[in-house]
């Protein structure tokens, strides 16, 4: 059974072709995916991101809870409205899933979770909870609806609509996110760009929608917004890192504290495995597209892409992968195409921010 | 559906055109260009380059996905369509004049096995 956003009529009426992700029914693009991707670079754009579940968590013991949950510390959110992006792992050391936290107030914490994870998230939670004896709720939000506005021009066209918010979002740093209203207005995104992700009441959320649509917000779907995030060198659940990857290994050893004295859920698994593989970029310097899976033939063994596409910004095929810690950036490997080995260059795997390119 | 009558096509979205010299122009229909969504590469056969029926052909990849142009009957390459690598748009924006490549049929009586758009149509809605 595919579950359904509060927006899936007005993605329907705006003729998006509409697939399933993560079991929920959502727009893949509305005519153009490299048109929505260029609207985001140069302009702005919104995508429903209703299908991600907010949750809350609260209680005497939410820092306690979260310490030891996830693979980094939340004690650095010393400042309300403050957001740290966290892989969650099991005993294993491998991802469970990613997720931000946002520092909400003492003993008030909130975090989004991916859509085809929600569940068993939860589930993992819960019964850390139980075994943990803390005194924490955790409450899914799915009464709330989830609108990311993105693009040089975002903001402006949210204060435009929302003029309330301005006064309190107008200073807010990247990475944080504060509450006006019934509206909690994050810098946080998936797209490289400047931008708010916007959470509100779901009753509100179609009346927000239309009324961005009528400032020429343009609606993006999950298409633009894959190619978005992998230019902008963020991973994706599911495809750069799952339950068989280790964070280390994934490119986000940036995210996995290992330094603090306080122990958490996979520590110790990833102090007796250390980075076996390197998560580098790669760019394609003959024709074609890189592909998720396509092997890397490189000096020092092979690699393999976790992520690939063509880049609508760079009009080159760009890609994630994991290759071996003897590759440096700036080689030359062989990328496996069907029957070809084709050359592509080792690059930093951040490709595009803030609408400018960066290899 | 924008299927022109005139054309044959195959169950895998390939349009064929049959030219008075007896060659076939091949291409993909514009619901395989719908379904692709904005194509950003092309590859082409090899011409001369000896198909059997189904054999994979040519590659056209999306954004989203690669997928594989079939020969619709089994024959010889004898041209390629070389502006259509360079501009692969030029199919989301026409895929019935974006032609892909011609060939020189094994036997000319395999066209008359392929779908007419009527077929075809009943086929793409399954």
């Amino acid at each position: 059974m595919t579950q359904k956003t509060v927006l899936n009529d007005a993605h329907r009426r705006l003729g998006a072709k509409m697939v399933d992700f993560g079991g929920w029914g959502m727009p893949l693009h509305y005519g153009s995916q490299i048109e929505e991707h260029h609207a985001v670079r140069r302009d702005c754009g919104m995508f429903d991101v209703s299908h991600m579940c907010a949750v809350d968590v609260t209680g005497k013991d939410a820092k306690a809870f979260l310490l030891r949950l996830i693979a980094n510390n939340v004690d650095k959110l010393r400042e309300s409205g403050k957001a740290l992006y966290s892989a969650m792992l099991n005993e294993t050391g491998r991802v469970v899933d990613d997720l931000i936290v946002y520092f909400i107030a003492d003993g008030r914490y909130r975090v989004v979770i991916n859509a085809g994870t929600a569940e068993k998230d939860l589930a993992w939670m819960a019964a850390r909870l139980a075994d943990w004896q803390l005194d924490v709720t955790i409450a899914a939000r799915r009464d709330l609806a989830m609108i990311a506005v993105q693009g040089p021009n975002a903001k402006e066209r949210v204060w435009q609509v929302l003029p309330e918010t301005r006064p309190a979002s107008e200073s807010l740093k990247p990475f944080y996110g504060v509450t006006v209203g019934d509206c909690f207005v994050a810098t946080t995104g998936y797209t490289g760009e400047a931008g708010f992700e916007l959470a509100l009441p779901a009753a509100q959320a179609e009346s927000l929608w239309q009324k961005l649509l009528d400032a020429g917000v343009r609606p993006i779907g999950l298409g633009a917004r894959d190619t978005l995030r992998l230019e902008a060198g963020m991973n994706l659940y599911g495809q750069d890192m799952d339950e068989s990857v280790s964070p280390l290994d994934a490119g986000l050893a940036w995210t996995v504290d290992l330094a603090a004295p306080r122990d958490f859920v996979g520590k110790a698994a990833l102090l007796a495995r250390p980075q076996q593989q390197q998560f580098l970029g790669l760019r394609l310097v003959d024709k074609g597209v890189l592909r998720a899976h396509q092997k890397v033939v490189t000096a020092h063994g092979d690699g393999e892409i976790t992520s690939g596409t063509f880049s609508p910004t760079l009009q080159q095929s760009i890609a994630l992968a994991r290759l071996p810690l003897a590759c440096a950036i700036g080689e030359t490997v062989k990328v496996q195409i069907r029957d070809k080995l084709l050359d592509a260059e080792i690059v930093k795997p951040c490709f595009v921010r803030n609408g400018k390119a960066l290899i | 559906m924008n299927i022109p009558s005139d054309l044959k096509y195959t169950k895998s979205h390939e349009w064929v055109r049959v030219e008075a010299d007896g060659t076939v122009t091949v291409g993909i229909t514009d619901h395989a260009q719908e379904l692709l969504g904005d194509l950003v590469f092309v590859e082409l056969p090899d011409v001369g380059k000896e198909l059997a029926a189904e054999q994979e052909a040519a590659v056209v990849e999306s954004v989203k996905a690669a997928s594989d142009v079939y020969a619709p009957i089994a024959g010889t390459v004898v041209a390629v369509n070389d502006a259509v690598p360079d501009a692969p748009e030029s199919v989301n924006q026409d895929a019935y004049a974006a032609w892909l490549f011609k060939m020189k049929p094994a036997n000319a009586a395999d066209i008359d096995a392929l779908l007419d758009a009527t077929a075809y149509a009943a086929s793409a809605a399954e």
